[in-house]
């Protein structure tokens, strides 16, 4: 028999996870700090409106682009957030997710060889989506010194005559980095002198503990080049739901709302039913998970500070990303170790990206109560391998 | 700060000042102070606990009594409900709007105790006009607190 399969998937890696997964799930009595969804259930008014859709009989396929009243409500939302002014109809496209997002706007944005700006560590699935896409990804490996921001010379630099798209995944995943206004300002710059357009991942933006989320599409001159993605997943614990949206420029949605329609039909109706409500009545919910958030994060920041860990101190997301540079182990070796000696689950720096080397990748989507066990057991660990490098 | 503070502490009074300074991002001394303060003024009124007495074995019964009764010239319903309050077996008044006047929480041993202090005490009050009293079962959720669930975290143990 032939191979059955296509060079361009076959020859794309499994994520450096699900190693991990596998281990972890023959081992009830592990703790993990690897999850990357909040631990929080969907707010019951959120739930509650689902419930109330189906009981309704809303069970049929939405226009394609999404329920108008649900575009309505984003782009009252970014309206209300960022002073982003967006045409609910013509500019707005309901996705199954951020992911989906991001696949199909590479697919619908790239010609054969077209290059892909990848800042690094980031999150797994914007490299394969550039591939399937038939472009070419192009690694900018963000610095420690840097935060893990990414700069507008590290942008110069990767610049070729084959850029088209930089993708800019703040706050991040892994890391917990943020771009602020000035970080913004210099990159959208760049982005206008070279006329590169911007994939903006900003699913986490709700989640900042610092000054309040900036988009890049707020810089000048950037709207009309910015697809912004976002979604439900993060901001109101909706992950299972599978629910996001792009805004972009009206050429780019309507191509992306072509392929959304030969792929997926739409998306799926309960969630966006569900999402109304979340806009229009979630954003107490919201502040109240960042504030709980906030105070876990402050928790492992100085847990590992005063286990002498070295770690910046990040403003986004739900991670955090210290360095084990000083145990002269690689990062999934030290994952590997923690997991079998002390069975905590944490994910090594490398499943995104080769740049995370001798960094972890720690989840505070977790209780309290949860993250101190946790701490006890890697403080125990990290006291064991000292005491053997002595 | 405060009404951060206030809110975990509703939730957890007993945790540990150090962690509660870590997490709040200030010095244990602010969160000291602040504490004194929201007592002195009132703001935190004791620090209790939630207990299911019936995973004990001890017998308690509890009950809502709603009652109506005649407000009293120059001290409307405040007089009476002093007078319903000072009984320890009382747990909680409200002054409530709608059908009925006074919402009391109460708790016995029996349902015979609750009962006579009704019969006896409550209703024998001059101005209460009636009351109806509404035996509790069984409670799933008290304090923002559900009893019988424990949370279970389902999620699937490492996701990028």
């Amino acid at each position: 028999m032939r191979n059955p399969l296509a060079d361009k998937v076959a020859d794309i890696p499994f994520s450096g996870i699900r190693k991990f997964f596998d281990i972890v799930s023959e081992m009830p009595d592990a703790i993990s700090l690897g999850v990357g969804e909040p631990d929080f259930d969907t707010p019951w008014h959120i739930r509650d409106e689902g419930i109330y859709s189906l009981e309704k009989g809303r069970t049929f396929y939405t226009s394609n682009a999404g329920l108008k009243e649900l575009k309505m409500e984003v782009a009252n939302y970014l309206k209300r957030r960022q002073g982003l002014e967006y045409d609910y109809n013509k500019e707005i496209l309901i996705t199954v997710g951020g992911s989906e997002a991001i696949d199909i706007g590479m697919r619908v944005m790239l010609n054969p060889g077209e290059e892909v700006l990848v800042p690094q560590p980031s999150y797994v699935s914007y490299e394969p989506c550039v591939r399937l896409a038939g472009g070419v990804p192009v690694i900018i490996n963000l610095k420690e010194e840097n935060e893990f921001r990414l700069t507008a010379q590290e942008l110069l630099d990767a610049i070729t005559d084959k850029t088209k798209i930089l993708v800019l995944p703040f706050p991040n995943n892994p890391t917990g980095a943020i771009l602020e206004e000035k970080d913004l300002q210099e990159i959208a710059k760049v982005c206008v002198d070279k006329d590169i357009f911007v994939m903006s991942d900003e699913i986490y933006a709700e989640l900042t503990y610092k000054e309040k989320h900036i988009s890049i599409a707020q810089m000048p001159g950037m709207q009309e080049r910015t697809i912004l993605i976002n979604g439900f997943s993060k901001a109101y614990a909706m992950t299972g739901w599978r629910l996001g949206y792009a805004c972009g420029p009206a050429d780019i949605i309507e191509q992306m709302l072509k392929v959304h329609q030969y792929a997926i039909m739409c998306a799926p109706t309960t969630s966006q039913y569900a999402a109304v409500e979340a806009l229009k009545n979630g954003d107490e919910d919201v502040r109240e998970m960042r504030e709980a958030y906030n105070q876990r994060r402050r928790y492992l920041v100085h847990a590992f500070r005063e286990m002498g860990l070295e770690c910046f101190e990040p403003f986004g997301a739900f991670y955090i990303f210290p360095s084990i540079q000083e145990f002269g182990m690689s990062s999934d070796e030290f994952a590997t170790r923690l997991l079998m000696e002390e069975k905590v689950a944490v994910v090594p720096g490398t499943a995104f990206g080769a740049c995370g080397e001798g960094f972890l990748r720690i989840s505070y989507a977790y209780s309290l109560e949860n993250l101190k066990v946790a701490i006890g057991r890697i403080r125990n660990f990290i006291e064991r391998l000292r005491k053997e490098k002595q | 700060m405060r009404e951060q503070l206030l809110r975990i502490i509703e939730k957890n009074s007993r945790i540990d000042l150090k962690e509660l300074a870590v997490i709040l991002g200030v010095e244990e001394a602010a969160i000291i102070e602040e504490l004194q303060k929201c007592e002195q003024e009132g703001v935190i009124c004791g620090y209790h606990t939630m207990i299911d007495w019936d995973k004990v074995g001890v017998e308690k019964v509890s009950a809502l009594i709603e009652v109506r009764v005649t407000p009293q010239r120059g001290q409307g319903f405040d007089k009476i409900a002093e007078r319903i309050y000072k009984y320890p077996e009382v747990n909680a008044v409200y002054l409530i709007s709608g059908g009925y006047d006074l919402l009391v929480s109460l708790e016995g041993k029996t349902l015979r105790e609750v009962s006579s202090f009704v019969s006896d005490k409550l209703s024998t009050l001059e101005t209460v006009i009636s009351t109806a009293t509404h035996f509790i079962l069984k409670k799933y959720k008290d304090h923002g607190t559900i009893l019988e669930k424990k949370y279970e975290d389902t999620r699937e143990k490492v996701t990028p």
